[in-house]
């Protein structure tokens, strides 16, 4: 049982000063809030800062892609016949990597490597952020709908989920890459632009249902702690709370989910363009060099660089969204 | 006698107990079944009662967080047990709520003044010399630094947060506070302050309270009635002198018996009295007196007879067929029955 609670003491009228000079210094009068907190902590992660730094390094390749390639490479589509040896349709010297090409030539048409893999940075990265943003979009908009209403709305969403998390996406995605491509003229866009259009709304229009599930969760956690009590009790109405008080809370699982999306999105789209679906020839993206590669299996550089650029990609995105996660709440400990 | 602020009459809530894919309802949870009592202006109820016995349920019941199921609450004079929300929001600011758990009731995301100075934002309340003014005086009053205005409510201890609950109930000057259990999760050291605190306030701000504690040595020091509740009913009404001194409730005796004694004379008069057995639950309650499966005194007539709450002594009610400590004229009436 606990201890008699002795009100009248001398001892308890302990001034709250006294109790109060406990917390911090006395210069830090200036809140940390949680996000600056979790910024100190990410700083003395050294793997997620180097994973950060990739993404940033990565990020700013494919910005400056023509740049770039203007610099240290040939137009990407270029033939350099004189590359290859006419024989074996291998690059010359067995790669034809030099101070000219910096990762070596394509066998058959001796196109520059390096200016394709950096090219295909541009696509990987904008088709995989563009369909990460829908999938987040939807995904938190559903997720928070569900948890913060419940009932039916909430039974329905919650299927909806469990149907799109179940489904063959890879199957589905062929398919209709396949058949809406074919309709250019309806769709007013074509080529590379519909190829790309299409490939973030499938990839961003079918991840959506894993966020969902998580944002519902952490919304109805959310709803049921007393300080969503304590706005309604004073007069709160739904959008206050849910914008005011929910939303900020969510942030958090919403930046590290999106981060670990992405390299997920890498892979997917590298799959499609592999599988022929994707961008078309003669755009470079990594997956469809992967594909044209395997036919060369005696020409290794052609494989090692795109393989390299999807491999560093998503691994340098999910170091830097573990990092985050950590950051953020590191009483989830992995 | 002048009218209460609040009257609660024959409170009910009961939470449906659903099976299923198709939601069929297959019981209810009687958390809260008939509770009736009155909150004077300026005086302090306490509400006691062991963990689960609807407490909580009854005070937001009052706040109308949750719907009642039957009963009436009246507030200033106001039936606000079906009001709408938008009609109750301006009463809302004389009927504050402080949350049991200081570590859940404030958001992270938020400053100390974002959550202090909430209740003017969220009432459109106009503060003379601007909300950080008005947030920082009530910090003040109630012992925290107005400095740490900007700081995060990780950076604080329960004790402290506690204390930031309090402020944000005091922003808009209510007239009642329901407090749930303001110091249960605080360590036994730092709930002596936070009551003070409680004391200080109302002497200062003309506040009533309801108190809700779990166990009846929270609210012994600050209380002026104090109500006890088992399994959703009130069981015991008394003031405080005729509650610690002369309880009629058997259960009273027990939740009394387990409270250590401050002096050591007036513990030879008590024997600890060990309750059997857990508190049944709320979904499947005991019939009639609802103590009878622990109470030592249960006859026939407790498993068959629910016992109605009567006045036995003057401001004393109580729901037993054989009370303790009766006054002898109460004494024949019981007698009659067994
Ligand atoms: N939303 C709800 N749905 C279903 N049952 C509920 C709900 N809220 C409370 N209950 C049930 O009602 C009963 C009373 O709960 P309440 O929270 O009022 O108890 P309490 O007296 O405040 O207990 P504690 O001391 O643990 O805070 C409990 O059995 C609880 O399980
Ligand atoms: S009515 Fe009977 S069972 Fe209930 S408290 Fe009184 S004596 Fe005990
Ligand atoms: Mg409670």
């Amino acid at each position: 049982m606990t201890a008699p609670l002795d009100v009248s003491g001398e001892e308890t009228k302990a001034t709250p000063e006294a109790v109060l000079s406990g917390v911090g210094g006395p210069k830090a009068i200036q809140g940390r809030s949680l996000g600056q907190i979790a910024w100190m902590r990410l700083k003395k992660d050294k793997v997620a800062l180097t994973g950060a730094g990739v993404v940033i390094f990565l990020v700013l390749v494919a910005i400056f892609a023509p740049l770039i390639v203007s610099w240290f490479g040939h137009p990407p589509n270029e033939f350099h016949q004189e590359m290859i040896d006419t024989m074996t349709m291998r690059p010359k010297g067995g790669s034809g990597i030099s101070g000219d090409f910096l990762f070596g030539v394509e066998p058959q048409n001796g196109r520059d490597l390096f200016s394709r893999v950096v090219y295909g940075a541009r696509i990987s990265l904008l088709i995989a952020f563009f369909a990460t943003l829908i999938s987040v979009l939807i995904g938190t908009v559903m997720g928070v709908v569900a948890g913060y209403f419940g009932g039916w709305v909430d039974t329905i969403i919650s299927r909806l989920m469990d149907i799109f998390l179940a489904f063959p996406i890879l199957v589905f995605a062929l398919a209709l890459v396949g058949v809406l491509g074919q309709f250019e003229t309806q769709l007013g866009v074509k080529g590379d632009s519909l190829r790309i259009l299409l490939l973030i709304f499938v990839i961003g229009f079918f991840n959506w249902g894993y966020i969902a599930r998580i944002i519902r969760g952490q919304t109805l956690s959310l709803r049921e702690r007393e300080f969503v009590d304590a706005a309604r009790s004073l007069g709160a109405r739904g959008p206050y709370i849910l914008f005011r008080e929910i939303l900020p809370n969510l942030i958090a699982p919403i930046l590290i989910y999106a981060t670990l999306l992405v390299p997920a999105n890498v892979l997917f789209e590298a799959a499609l363009s592999f599988l022929g679906v994707g961008i078309q020839p003669p755009t470079a993206t990594w997956g469809a060099m992967l594909s044209a590669a395997t036919k060369y299996y005696t020409v290794p550089h052609f494989m090692i660089f795109p393989g390299m650029a999807i491999f560093i990609t998503v691994l340098a995105f999910n170091l830097f969204g573990d990092g985050l996660r950590d950051a953020l709440d590191p009483k989830s400990s992995r | 006698m002048t009218e209460p602020l609040l009257s609660v009459q024959g409170l009910e809530k009961h939470f449906p107990v659903t099976k299923g894919l198709l939601q069929r309802q297959v019981g209810a949870v009687k958390a809260v079944d008939g509770v009736s009592f009155d909150v004077r202006k300026g005086e302090t109820l306490g509400l006691v009662g062991e963990s689960g016995c609807g407490k909580t349920t009854t005070g937001r019941l009052i706040t109308r967080l949750i719907e009642p199921t039957g009963g009436k609450v009246i507030f200033e004079g106001h039936d606000i047990t079906h009001m709408s929300q938008g009609k109750i929001r301006p009463l809302r600011r004389d009927m504050q709520m402080i949350f049991q758990d200081p570590y859940s009731s404030l958001n992270p995301r938020h400053t100390v003044g974002a959550i202090v100075g909430a209740p003017f934002k969220i009432q459109g309340v106009h503060t003379e010399q601007g909300v950080k003014k008005a947030v920082q005086d009530i910090l003040a009053l109630v012992g925290l630094n107005p400095e740490h205005y900007n700081r995060y409510p990780h950076e604080f201890s329960g004790g402290q947060r506690q204390r930031i609950g309090i402020a944000r109930t005091l922003a808009l000057k209510p007239k009642l506070i329901i407090a749930d259990e303001p110091v249960s999760a605080l360590d036994v050291s730092i709930q002596a302050q936070v009551v003070n605190l409680l004391e200080d306030l109302q002497n200062e701000l003309d506040l009533t309270y309801l108190v809700i504690a779990h166990d009846l040595s929270v609210v012994r020091h600050i209380s002026d009635r104090v109500a006890v509740m088992y399994l959703g009913k009130i069981v015991e009404l008394a003031d405080r002198k005729g509650l610690y001194e002369s309880p009629m409730h058997p259960y009273t005796n027990a939740l009394l018996s387990a409270v250590p004694i401050p002096d050591p004379k007036g513990k030879a008069g008590r024997e600890r009295i060990r309750l059997q057995g857990d508190v049944p639950s709320p979904l499947n309650p005991p019939p009639a007196c609802r103590f009878h499966t622990r109470c030592w005194k249960a006859q026939e007539i407790c498993k068959t007879e629910e016992p109605p709450l009567l006045q036995l002594a003057p401001g004393h009610q109580v729901a037993c067929h054989f009370p303790e400590n009766a006054p002898a004229l109460a004494e024949p009436e019981v007698a009659a029955q067994t």
